[in-house]
């Protein structure tokens, strides 16, 4: 059992690696890719059910014990990000697959393409697993360093100069994360997340809450909270669409998984934090005002992104059982559904050849289906009943009505209101690009770089990829039950945090 | 001094070649004469890049064996091979590094990625923990007793991976360079022209 835990990780990367063999031959890449992802998938949907039933499943690397190996660990949440990661990976990856055929034909290979998507996908694997900061750190490297290639890849100079941003601001923050790491293990002596507790309980207060602050600032770039979100709706918008919507997904959601894990596992917080509850109002009402502002679709879909991580960052801060739980079912949501709405403007933009709205219209009538695969996310993006986004944003107003104090109720109230205007967001796009005359597809501005736009041809993987992402979120609006009761457990896990250490040092704590 | 060629053909990419014929050199081994490219050439650094490189080769094959307990290891001796190939760079360019391996880069690369994977999953298959080892003890005649340890083969995987990428990075950075001969800017180019003509 314990091999599965490495296999999320390893198998990828040897793909990877099998990838670049083969990298005359676009149809082994292709199946590589989709088979070690739907692999992926499954692993995580049985790491999944033995975590539930039997605890944290734990390998030490080469059987050397922790905190002195290397540890992967998956637990309840690690299992469920894992298993909605590669599901969003997978159709990402089916999306581009099929993009490619259209503008390239089926025989062209892409020597860098599949390999870095994979090396991104291990990455994310390993941080979702890592037992320990060090190799955290290294997972992050391995997720920025293929994020670097597939975000400059058959570039133009105005995506340079936006992914120069991106390269500069993950590098700073890198550099953050290394000295804070350095900072943690000479105030410690140990990396080892389910060691941490112990030996930081000892440290002085004002040590312990310089360290918490110094982390929420190191994910808090990654994970783009708002007086460090700046970068992202400069960067994002200008990749592909299927780069952008991995990205949106799943790299901002990593930094949050990081937050979440280390905040709850490695600090103990007894009550909220006020600190982080005004972070998260901040960045949902600043990332939604951005959001209406703005007249390119990526661009508004990317201010909307930085506001919903504001909601992560409110269930967390909270601190309570009722609040975790809320915001890994929102974790769940929200990667899924940004997944979507990115592909679908791809999908969009391919038809009208623009990302401004004001100079698209007509998509509704011309291409039903995709204004149903826009209606579908977008509603549930704003939290509209019965989907998935009304389901995990109820758990948190409810967690955050619970707790009751007056910091609490203004930031509930900050997350209706920022629903709302999310509401008035989308439906900005909807009435400029779904409404309206069906206009003549604009010409692509530059037809040598990697977005094809104003072709209008779409092939059928794309649509059934950006299908698939919508079902999937449909399908967690229809299972919040017991998605809602997992989340609940996996969130008490969390907080005590007493199964995960002695799993991972053994009951009598490791030696310790 | 030639070696025979299987084929004339120098678009390798199209036409499949055996295997067998994979490492044999493309050209011969001293290009003095033959090399058409323009820019001024050091006879002196090329031949000795050449006297110099088996050794450094073998050096790196040293490190990757002592890499178990001394200093070393299949990341510093990939590392001190791909200077090897470094030397060959600056001192004949790429045609010249062509005329060493006929493998492309990234088919190393993966090789090398891959031994390192199926190392450290192997164990897994005699339900020991991923990424552990195992020692065997083996006594050859000439050599004597020789120990092997299984991470021998993880440290092999890092060392192709780390030749692969140097070699890669060569090829693809070194592409701009290429244009107009190592290092050389347009204005040397022009003076260059002047002095020939």
């Amino acid at each position: 059992m314990t091999v599965l835990v490495a296999l999320p990780v390893l198998l990828p990367l040897f793909a990877a690696a099998l990838s670049l063999i083969a990298g005359r031959s676009p149809r082994v890449q292709r199946l590589l890719g989709v088979g070690v992802l739907t692999a992926i998938a499954a692993i995580a949907v049985v790491l999944l059910l033995e975590t539930d039933r039997n605890g944290p499943v734990v390998l030490q690397f080469g059987g050397y014990a922790a905190p002195f190996g290397i540890t992967l660990v998956a637990d309840r949440l690690s299992a469920l990000l894992l298993l909605v990661s590669a599901l969003v990976t997978l159709a990402v990856l089916i999306f581009s697959i099929g993009q490619r055929i259209t503008d390239y034909g089926r025989q062209t290979a892409s020597t860098a393409f599949h390999p870095m998507y994979l090396m991104l996908c291990a990455g994310v694997s390993l941080a979702y697993l890592t037992g320990d900061l060090f190799n955290l750190f290294v997972a992050f490297e391995i997720m920025l360093a293929s994020s670097y290639v597939l975000i400059t890849r058959r570039t133009t100079a105005a995506r340079v100069r936006a992914s120069m941003t991106y390269v500069i601001v993950s590098l700073t923050s890198s550099l953050l994360f290394i000295t804070m790491i350095a900072l943690v293990y000479a105030a410690t002596g140990t990396v080892n997340l389910a060691a941490l507790p112990a030996k930081i309980a000892e440290l002085d207060a004002g040590v312990q809450s310089s360290l918490a602050l110094f982390m929420v600032v190191v994910f808090g770039i990654k994970a783009a909270l708002v007086p460090m979100h700046f970068w992202l709706p400069d960067s994002y918008p200008t990749a592909p669409a299927p780069i952008t919507a991995v990205f949106a997904g799943l790299l901002t959601k990593v930094g949050v998984y990081a937050l979440i894990r280390t905040q709850t596992l490695v600090f103990i917080h007894d009550a909220s934090w006020t600190v982080l509850l005004v972070i998260a109002m901040l960045t949902m009402i600043i990332g939604v005002l951005g959001a209406i502002a703005q007249n390119d679709l990526n661009r508004m879909l990317s201010f909307l992104l930085v506001s919903h991580i504001g909601y992560m960052l409110f269930g967390l801060a909270l601190f309570t059982v009722l609040g975790l739980a809320g915001v890994i079912l929102y974790v769940v949501h929200h990667i899924t559904v940004q997944a979507a709405l990115f592909l679908t403007s791809g999908i969009i933009t391919r038809h009208t050849g623009t990302v401004s709205l004001q100079a698209m219209s007509g998509v509704a009538k011309a291409y039903p289906l995709v204004a149903v695969l826009f209606a579908l996310p977008a509603l549930s993006l704003a939290g509209i009943p019965p989907f998935s986004g009304f389901v995990a944003k109820i758990a948190l107003l409810q967690a955050g009505a619970a707790v009751g104090t007056p910091v609490a109720y203004a930031v509930t109230a900050a997350a209706v209101v920022t629903s709302l205007l999310t509401l008035f967001a989308v439906t900005k796009i909807w009435v400029g690009a779904f409404w309206g005359k069906v206009a003549e597809p604009h010409a692509d501005p530059d037809p040598t770089d990697e977005v094809t736009v104003g072709t209008g041809s779409t092939s059928k993987g794309m649509l059934v990829a950006t299908g698939g992402l919508v079902a999937v979120s449909v399908l967690i609006a229809v299972f919040a039950g017991p998605l809602a009761a997992m989340s609940e457990r996996a969130a008490a896990d969390l907080l005590d945090g007493g199964a995960y250490q002695t799993a991972v040092l053994g009951a009598d704590g490791g030696g310790r | 001094m030639t070696t025979d060629r299987p084929t004339e053909e120098t678009d390798h990419d199209t036409d499949p070649v055996p295997w067998t014929f994979w490492d044999r050199p493309r050209d011969r081994w001293l290009m003095a004469e033959h090399n058409c490219n323009t820019w001024p050439r050091s006879l002196l650094l090329e031949v000795v890049a050449r006297v110099v490189f088996p050794t450094v080769l073998i050096l790196s094959v040293y490190l990757l064996f002592a890499g178990h307990n001394n200093a070393g290891g299949g990341f510093s001796g990939g590392l001190v091979a791909g200077l090897a190939f470094v030397l060959r760079y600056v001192a004949g360019g790429s045609a010249e590094l062509a005329a060493m391996v006929r493998i492309r880069p990234p088919v190393v690369i993966g090789a090398g990625l891959s031994i390192a994977i199926v190392t450290a999953l192997s164990p897994a298959f005699f339900g020991e923990a991923v990424l552990s080892s195992a020692v065997w003890s083996l006594h050859l005649p000439l050599l004597g007793d020789l120990k092997i340890a299984t991470n021998l083969f993880l440290d092999l995987g890092v060392y192709l991976l780390i030749v692969g990428v140097v070699m890669d990075l060569l090829r693809t950075v070194g592409a701009g360079t290429e244009l107009g001969g190592p290092g050389l800017d347009e204005e040397t180019m022009e003076r260059d022209e002047v002095e020939r003509t």
